[in-house]
């Protein structure tokens, strides 16, 4: 199968299971949403994905490629990876950031970026839309720009499989819907995308297909339309809400009920 | 790019035009030409000089193994401050500040007390690296790691390292030694022998270079742990690897030069103007520019008030110091 295939995927930190025999499927071409209320084991399992916490059991196949048994360079030159925020006491330039993407693919020897590494990092800016940024410095953007060349940077990166851990966090409405397009863009160019969100109104609006982790064990997953419904919203997440239409795109619209 | 090389070789320029004139600095009247002179025929590559036989001796024996030394220690230090500013994401971070040179003074003056002169260098490896880990574990026992809780745990560490190191002293050194001794302490590179300087070139070769191919990965630390991982990087082994280096190199050159001060602080952050952040130029750049700052350093404690001389710390201290207070302004929202 094209995609990503997470099977019996265990993790433990701490002496503390916070991910329990967790499978799921993010397929080639669609953006998958891992929703779930807060300490359910998102960010954990998606490092568990990619190796970058050790994962107790379980396995993570991507296009027949076992992640955690792959040297990490290898990995890293077909997943990429999205932190919630990046920040950074560097003083870097936009372009210098995306550059970062391109380490995967660099040798030690090497003084200076090769052709290719400018080309992926030019177009990368591009893709994101932040070609007029590339001198400007880092800490000196908005969190949306800063946001856009982090995922530049993964772009850059040239990843078949992209994991994003709440990428939309701290963004305002204009910069999370710029991101969420971009990642249907993404996947739209035949990547895997895989990300984590809180805001389920735009988890329903962007994902083609959701997983639900409640308690570090998945509850439930399907498209949007079959997984947010008020019954589950109730259950793992403890509110009321009732389900809606969106108006153009008939995807689920969710409007929460007052706890009080 | 070339902009990049530009920088580096007129750097490199830079710092042989320095080692030069420093050479000419003192009481004996020399000049440039007698320099290059004197080195090339000792380096074989001029059979005869009409240099005297005196001012040879000034030159190769006295002068020129000094100049080395200053530039072998300012280059190794400047290194070990940034690549432990890049590990620990610690604009502060340096060899000084985090208590690692209190440590290997401490190994140093234990192993010289005992006797142990010829093992000094490895007395203050393994000091300086126990105060490195010392400073780690109490940054990690205060909550975490951010800069301010380093620098006082390297304070603690190095008020510590600095008793010990005192009480050693007033217990058992008399006379000539306790003076000798409290100049080392205070970083001179005072009589630098020519041993001196090949173990210092050395530490710079076998230890300095290696870490320079790190320059890539260490780019990757801008974003933290996970980022860098998510990059290729065995994030574990580099840090050991790199903070056993700088450690390591650190005891080698306080063992010779002393605990010598604000080199691997401040100039990384003038590296940093000049070359922008990218460790594969920034850390070559700060290797001649630490050499340069620290010939001239040691040029000026020993010319200024000559025939009296200065321990050299305290020139890179006095210059150092109001530089130190100009980069925690830049950096007050993370104090």
């Amino acid at each position: 199968m094209k995609g990503l295939v997470v099977s019996e995927a265990s993790v433990v930190a701490g002496g503390k299971t916070i991910v329990q025999d967790v499978q799921f499927t993010a397929l080639q071409g669609h953006v998958t949403g891992l929703i779930g209320p807060n300490g359910a084991g998102k960010s954990s399992l998606m490092r568990a994905v990619l190796g970058l916490q050790p994962m107790a059991g379980g396995t993570a196949i991507f296009e027949g490629m076992d992640l955690l048994a792959m040297p990490r360079r290898e990995r890293a030159r077909v997943c990429s990876y999205v932190e919630q925020s990046g920040s950074t006491e560097t003083h870097l330039s936009g372009r210098d950031v995306v550059m970062l993407g391109r380490i995967p693919f660099q040798s030690v020897w090497q003084t200076s970026p090769s052709s290719d590494d400018d080309h992926a990092v030019t177009e990368a800016l591009d893709v994101v839309g932040m070609a007029d940024f590339g001198s400007r410095l880092y800490h000196t953007l908005s969190g949306g720009e800063q946001q856009r060349l982090q995922i530049a940077r993964a772009v850059a990166q040239q990843p078949r499989l992209l994991v994003l851990d709440e990428p939309t966090n701290h963004l305002d409405i204009h910069a999370q819907l710029n991101i969420l397009a971009l990642l249907r863009k993404r996947a739209a160019a035949g990547a895997t995308v895989l990300v984590s969100l809180h805001d389920l109104n735009m988890a329903a609006a962007f994902c083609d297909s959701l997983v639900v982790l409640s308690q570090g064990q998945v509850f439930a997953q399907g498209v949007p339309q079959a997984v947010l419904t008020p019954e589950l919203l109730r259950q793992v997440y403890q509110v009321d809400a009732s389900v809606l239409q969106h108006p153009h795109t008939g995807r689920p619209l969710l409007a929460y009920d007052s706890p009080l | 790019m070339s902009g990049k090389l530009l920088l580096a070789s007129s750097l490199g320029l830079l710092l042989l035009a320095t080692m030069i004139l420093a050479v000419t600095f003192g009481p004996a009247d020399i000049a440039g030409s007698e320099v290059l002179q004197v080195v090339l025929h000792h380096l074989g590559i001029v059979q005869d000089t009409p240099v005297s036989r005196l001012r040879d001796a000034i030159i190769w024996e006295l002068r020129v193994p000094r100049v080395l030394v200053a530039a072998g220690i300012g280059a190794g230090l400047a290194l070990c401050g940034s690549v432990m500013q890049a590990l620990t994401r610690n604009p502060l971070a340096d060899p000084y500040l985090l208590g690692l040179s209190a440590g290997a003074s401490l190994g140093a003056v234990l192993f010289l007390l005992l006797g142990a002169a010829l093992l000094m260098p490895i007395g203050a490896f393994v000091g300086s690296g126990i105060a490195m880990a010392l400073t780690l574990f109490v940054t990690q026992a205060l909550g975490g790691a951010t800069p301010v809780r380093a620098v006082l745990a390297g304070i603690s560490v190095s008020a510590l390292a600095s008793a010990a190191t005192s009480f050693l002293i007033f217990w058992s050194a008399t006379g000539d030694s306790y003076r000798e001794i409290l100049s080392w302490l205070m970083g001179s590179l005072s009589g630098a022998l020519w041993s001196e300087a090949l173990i210092v070139l050395a530490a710079i070769l076998f230890v300095g270079l290696p870490v320079l191919l790190s320059g890539r990965s260490l780019d990757a630390f801008a974003f933290g742990d996970n980022a860098a991982a998510s990059l290729g990087v065995d994030v574990g082994r580099l840090r050991w690897t790199l903070l056993g280096a700088t450690a390591l190199l650190t005891g080698v050159l306080v063992s010779i030069g002393g605990a010598i001060g604000f080199i691997g602080l401040i100039v990384p952050h003038v590296a940093r103007l000049a070359s922008g952040s990218r460790h594969r130029v920034l850390l070559p750049v700060s290797m001649l520019l630490g050499a340069i700052v620290m010939v001239w350093s040691d040029t000026a404690a020993r010319a200024l008030f000559a025939p009296r001389e200065l321990p050299v710390g305290i020139v890179t201290a006095l210059i150092g110091a109001p530089v130190f207070i100009l980069v925690l302004l830049r950096y007050r929202r993370m104090t």
